[in-house]
């Protein structure tokens, strides 16, 4: 497709079939064989994604921790090298401009895993910002990126489990890579991040271990399913994070970017909240659908492990309790859904774990 | 199990990829193996009720994938006397086999002179080429 990027294993998703569709400036692998069986292959034993259209920051040097405090949400001081934290990056309105993953190698060292739409943008934010002398660089294009998730991921790449957002440097398949415990589906799992011109051996030796082939179709019904957020959907520099519900990132009692605003927010209570939400009637709720009278629906799908539409949406805090039902505008038919407590489905728990609640 | 392409020769074809098997005073809706094929796997059907009147080129439901929503455009004109309920439960039988256990609607024929205008297979297979 013209004028579109490449990741280093487009020939091998070409060999494998997949369908092609552009996202964020790269030509990607929506599905091969198809969403559904590839969104299961995940939830009961493992899936691979070609992440590598994320974009990849390394910034070190003094000042750098410092610098990473005033501009990020979570409070770095709490996590020390080999460790991770997923932030959000405000604006001074308490906007979000992205949410990203900082990895912490050292006391002035950090990798910084960003959104692919948003590498621009946030390289410009950070750099403006970042304090003088702090070494910034852009190293997306040098490094690719594979996720591998599910239940029986880490058996498959022989893998001892380790806890949630830690990270290691490691050899997997003769190939050095950072291993992350961290993901975008839910479950278990690792994301590797490696030299460009090793992602064809590290890749092949993945799926030769078994591990199915996943495309971004997936990914999107994964997260969707887990209740992970979105950057450009389900959160934007027009939302904050305490009404987007991610207020567990956000430390309160530190300095940074936009948050006295995040702060009033906190203390009056968010008049919106991002809830998600299961479909009580036949009917598949979709991006930009009305939530009557006064909510929108963010993310919406198929949800292949319940058979049901499901989605995310802003609601009035009033009916964003778990329990509340809500009509959704789906093309001109008002159709019932029921708010629901997070994660609608993992291969570990599901909402209705705890339906007896309400 | 996802259906080999093809496309059966004694159908009537509609360019918005959607079929009619002509019986008589009936016919019988479907979506082309092409058709299903752009969508990906089917995940939802919304039918138009029994007794419903259809006219030609125009919507006379909607069909869904994980990621897209299509609306189904009807050949002919006439008014619905059954739809395929079993898609209800199994919509992707409309991957598995689009002419046959995934039809979509049968309808009693307003004017069957009007299936004068639709595309027989080969025109059918020369859009596919064009497009």
């Amino acid at each position: 497709m013209p004028g579109l990027k490449r990741t280093p294993l487009f020939d091998r998703h070409i060999a494998l079939g997949a369908r092609m569709v552009p996202f964020a400036g790269y030509e990607m692998p929506v599905f091969y064989e198809g969403v559904i069986s590839e969104h299961k292959a995940v939830r009961t034993d493992s899936g691979a994604f070609d992440a590598s259209h994320m974009g990849v920051l390394e910034i070190a040097g003094p000042g750098t921790h410092q610098g990473l405090q005033q501009l990020l949400s979570n409070d770095l001081d709490r996590i020390g090298a080999g460790e991770a934290q997923y932030e959000l990056m405000t604006n001074e309105q308490g906007g979000i401009v992205d949410d990203l993953i900082v990895y912490r190698r050292d006391e002035e060292s950090y990798l910084v895993i960003v959104n692919a739409s948003n590498r621009e943008t946030d390289v410009s934010w950070l750099t403006e910002r970042l304090p003088q002398g702090v070494d910034f660089r852009d190293v997306s294009d040098d490094r690719a990126l594979i996720a591998v998730q599910g239940p029986g991921a880490l058996k498959r790449l022989g893998l001892e489990p380790a806890r949630s957002f830690t990270f290691a440097e490691i050899e997997l398949f003769g190939v050095p890579c950072i291993c992350a415990r961290t993901g975008y589906t839910g479950e278990a799992g690792c994301e590797l991040v490696c030299a460009a011109d090793s992602a064809v051996k590290l890749w092949d030796a993945i799926l030769a271990a078994g591990v199915a082939p996943c495309g971004l179709g997936a990914r999107d019904t994964l997260r969707l399913e887990a209740c992970l957020p979105l950057h450009g959907q389900d959160i934007t520099p027009e939302t904050d994070p305490i009404s987007a519900g991610l207020g567990w990132a956000v430390a309160l009692g530190k300095e940074f970017t936009g948050i006295e605003r995040l702060r009033q927010i906190a203390a009056e209570g968010p008049s919106k909240r991002l809830v998600p939400f299961v479909m009580d009637q036949p009917g598949i709720p979709r991006q930009g659908m009305s939530i009557v009278p006064y909510g929108e629906v963010t993310s919406g799908s198929h949800s292949p492990m319940l058979d049901i539409g499901i989605g995310m949406g802003y609601v009035e805090s009033k009916k964003g309790e778990p329990g509340s039902m809500l009509t959704i505008d789906v093309r001109g038919r008002p159709l019932w859904a029921v708010v629901v407590t997070k994660p609608v489905y993992t291969s570990s728990r599901k909402y209705t774990d705890r339906k007896g609640e309400w | 199990m996802a259906a080999a392409e093809n496309y059966p020769a004694d159908l009537k074809y509609h360019s918005e990829h959607d079929w009619a098997r002509i019986e008589g005073a009936e016919a019988v809706f479907g979506i082309t193996w092409k058709a299903q094929d752009m969508l990906g796997e089917l995940v939802f059907f919304q039918p138009p009720v029994v007794g419903a009147t259809v006219t030609k080129d125009g919507a006379y439901g909607e069909i869904e994938s994980v990621k897209a929503v299509s609306d189904l455009v009807a050949p002919l004109s006439g008014k619905v006397i059954q739809v395929n309920d079993k898609l209800q439960s199994t919509p992707e039988t409309i991957n598995d086999d689009p002419y046959g256990e995934g039809w979509l609607v049968r309808i009693e024929l307003a004017d069957p002179a009007e299936a004068d205008a639709l595309l027989d297979v080969e025109a059918y297979k020369q859009l596919l080429v064009e497009e």
